[in-house]
């Protein structure tokens, strides 16, 4: 394990009920992400990424085994200090956009950080300047519905990114997109992740994805199959 | 967040719109009715005060208990010097002798012949009394119909209906046939100065109002009186206040030195407004009703707006997932739910009581008349019925308004609580 992991998983076991019995979700995962990383789970289907992304995102705990994140162990969370890492360490990303539409684009990405103690100049400095970066400050009145699927989803990571998480957890942020904003999605979240060193994880089984990720993570069945440095 | 959520509720219409509209029409019947039960409670209360009870009322043991037949032989003597007990005790009271009565009046045509012949309830007050506040108790003149105040002896005022209903008019003349003090009969000859309609009806079917003296002179009961009425200086009628007055009369004030040698069942008692004939049970019917209506409203505007809220937590369920995922804690999000329905139930209870206090106004003024409605009716009701403007309908429509709104959502938030975070994902991605 090494200084700057921001991810942990030890022995990981995720089990749901099913039937009379258990299904196994995810199968003894030993995995570390470290500070900085663009990295990616990758599987079939029902392989168990969103079932991994939720445990690190503390919207699930593992049933065995042990998954540290930011240095908190998820395990153990009460409900409001699972919201209080989300809150302050980490932003998700989804495949549908999941932006409210009864605000603008400006009120989206503000947000996330209206649960911090921001002052409201802060506030706007912040919010602009994430827009700046996903290249969407002209839209900041607009509403989502005006925008394209491709603008929506930067929004999305716009809104991700505005208070600056350690984690960006995005689960195939791409599978609603064409193959032309699928690449520029990806390459805004690489610039990001070059200059505010944020550690992006992805599950995808998109190609397009794949090319620009650091390393890729094989799931199948629940259990890590392959891990490869690209 | 509070600007937030603000500039939520303005924005999307389908969180606010219904629950507004809901709110203020609850808000709005709350303070229509609850105006409309105190006025005609409260009309009902101040008419029975100043036609049968008083505020509080003096009268023999004896004629107490047989109050509702005006048992005459069993009347207070010596009145005048009771009255002056009466003042001394009680100096900002205004204190009024009646005599009320029960007899057959006959409408004779040109040859002195019978023409018809009707039973009268009689009143006599002190009609023509330098001072005196019996005719502005009758509202009178106001009441009159046609012809004028009576001016002297012999001169009555006689219910337009009855008047009609025998063709007689003012200058008309007709006899009453009734039984004196001691049991006697009797007939005299009054002529009408004019005739009246109150607005009550029970009194409008058949009432003949004539001066004390008349009265007295007709059924030989001079210096007595079947009731001594009492009016308390306020300009609603005031239980407490009354009671209180009862008391200190039975302590002895005001009851003088001219009575306690009397006769036990002679003896006058005073009796409250609220302890005649029933107005103790219609005072707390009233309060009564208020307050059923609004718990009423409360429980059914809060299925309503629970069901609303419902739905509204479908329409918000991406709202309130990503607001999980983006860290905010579940209590938060409740919490800020509660404080939505604070502002949308304040919001709709401020339109709905501003519509319903502009209608109890123009209802109050315009009055809805009844008095069709209730020809049968012997008690005393206002033939017209109007809200009464009180304080309380500036804030009463709140109480259902807020409290549904709050407990609608509650109710309907508690989902928030049952969401599983690890699903979020997979409802979200649907
Ligand atoms: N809350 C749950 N209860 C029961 N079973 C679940 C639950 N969440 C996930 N599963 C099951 O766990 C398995 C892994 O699901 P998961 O959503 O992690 O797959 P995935 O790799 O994200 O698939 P996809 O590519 O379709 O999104 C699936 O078989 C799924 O049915
Ligand atoms: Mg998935």
């Amino acid at each position: 394990m090494t200084d700057n992991a921001i991810v942990t998983l030890r022995e990981l076991y995720k089990r749901f009920p099913a039937g009379k019995g258990t299904f196994t979700a995810l199968k003894d995962i030993n995995l570390t992400f470290g500070k900085g990383e663009f990295s990616g789970i990758v599987g079939p289907s029902g392989s168990g990424k969103t079932t991994l992304l939720n445990i690190i995102g503390s919207l699930d705990t593992p049933t065995e085994g042990t998954a540290t994140v930011l240095g908190k162990k998820i395990n153990v969370l009460s409900q409001k200090e699972a919201a209080a890492l989300r809150n302050n360490g980490i932003g998700f990303i989804f495949q549908t956009y999941n932006l409210l539409p009864v605000y603008t684009v400006y009120e989206n990405v503000e947000f996330a950080l209206l649960l911090q103690k921001i002052s409201a100049p802060e506030r706007k400095k912040r919010v602009m300047e994430s827009l700046q970066w996903v290249g969407l400050a002209d839209r900041a009145a607009s509403r989502p519905a005006s925008l394209s699927g491709g603008e929506c989803q930067r929004v999305a990571i716009a809104r991700a990114i505005v208070k600056r998480p350690a984690l960006v957890l995005a689960d195939e942020p791409s599978a609603n997109l064409d193959s032309a904003n699928s690449h520029h999605i990806v390459r805004t979240m690489k610039e990001l992740n070059r200059e505010l060193g944020t550690t992006f994880l992805f599950s995808t089984h998109d190609e397009k994805v794949m090319q620009y990720l650091d390393r890729i993570i094989y799931l199948k069945d629940g259990a890590v199959e392959k891990d490869e440095l690209c | 967040m509070k600007k937030f959520l603000l500039k939520g509720i303005l924005k999307d219409k389908g969180r606010s719109l219904l629950p507004v509209i809901v709110v203020s029409l609850g808000a709005l019947l709350t303070v229509f009715l609850y105006s409309w039960v105190k006025g005609v409670m409260g009309d009902s209360i101040e008419m029975s005060s100043n036609f049968d009870t008083g505020d509080v009322k003096v009268v023999t043991r004896a004629y107490a208990r047989q109050a509702d037949q005006y048992p005459n032989d069993l009347a207070i003597l010596g009145v005048d010097t009771l009255l002056e007990a009466l003042k001394a005790g009680f100096p900002d009271m205004d204190w009024a002798p009646r005599i009320r009565f029960g007899a057959l009046a006959d409408f004779p045509d040109s040859l002195g012949e019978t023409r018809g012949q009707g039973p009268v309830a009689g009143w006599a007050v002190d009609l023509l009394g330098e001072g005196s506040r019996e005719p502005e108790r009758f509202n009178l003149p106001a009441a009159i119909v046609r012809g004028r105040m009576p001016e002297s002896r012999g001169e009555v005022l006689l219910a337009e209906n009855l008047a009609s209903r025998f063709d007689a008019g003012p200058g008309d003349s007709f006899t009453l046939f009734g039984t004196t003090m001691e049991g006697g009969f009797t007939f005299v000859n009054y002529t009408i100065a004019g005739t009246v309609r109150f607005g009550a009806t029970g009194l409008d079917r058949g009432a003949v109002l004539m001066d004390l003296q008349d009265a007295r002179a007709a059924f030989a009961m001079e210096d007595a009186a079947g009731e001594i009425l009492g009016f308390l200086p306020v300009f609603h009628y005031d239980d407490r206040m009354a009671q209180e007055v009862v008391s200190r009369f039975q302590a002895g004030a005001g009851s003088g030195d001219g009575i306690s040698g009397q006769d036990q069942e002679y003896a006058p008692v005073m009796i409250t407004l609220g302890r005649q004939a029933g107005m103790a049970e219609m005072l707390v019917y009233a309060e009564a009703i208020s307050g059923m209506l609004i718990f009423l409203f409360v429980l059914a505007m809060s299925i309503v707006l629970w069901n609303a809220g419902l739905l509204g937590g479908l329409r918000r369920y991406t709202e309130f997932g990503i607001r999980i995922a983006l860290g905010e804690d579940k209590g938060h999000i409740y919490r800020s739910l509660l404080w939505e329905a604070l502002v949308i139930g304040s919001i709709g209870s401020i339109l709905g009581t501003f519509v319903g206090v502009v209608f109890v106004y123009i209802f109050h003024h315009v009055g809805f008349n009844f008095s069709s409605m209730m020809q049968q009716a012997s008690m005393l009701i206002p033939g017209i019925m109007r809200p009464a403007i009180t304080p309380a309908i500036y804030y009463i429509g709140f109480i259902p308004g807020v409290l549904s709104m709050l407990l609608g959502n509650a109710l309907a938030g508690r989902g928030i609580y049952k969401r599983q975070t690890s699903r979020l994902f997979n409802e979200l991605e649907v």
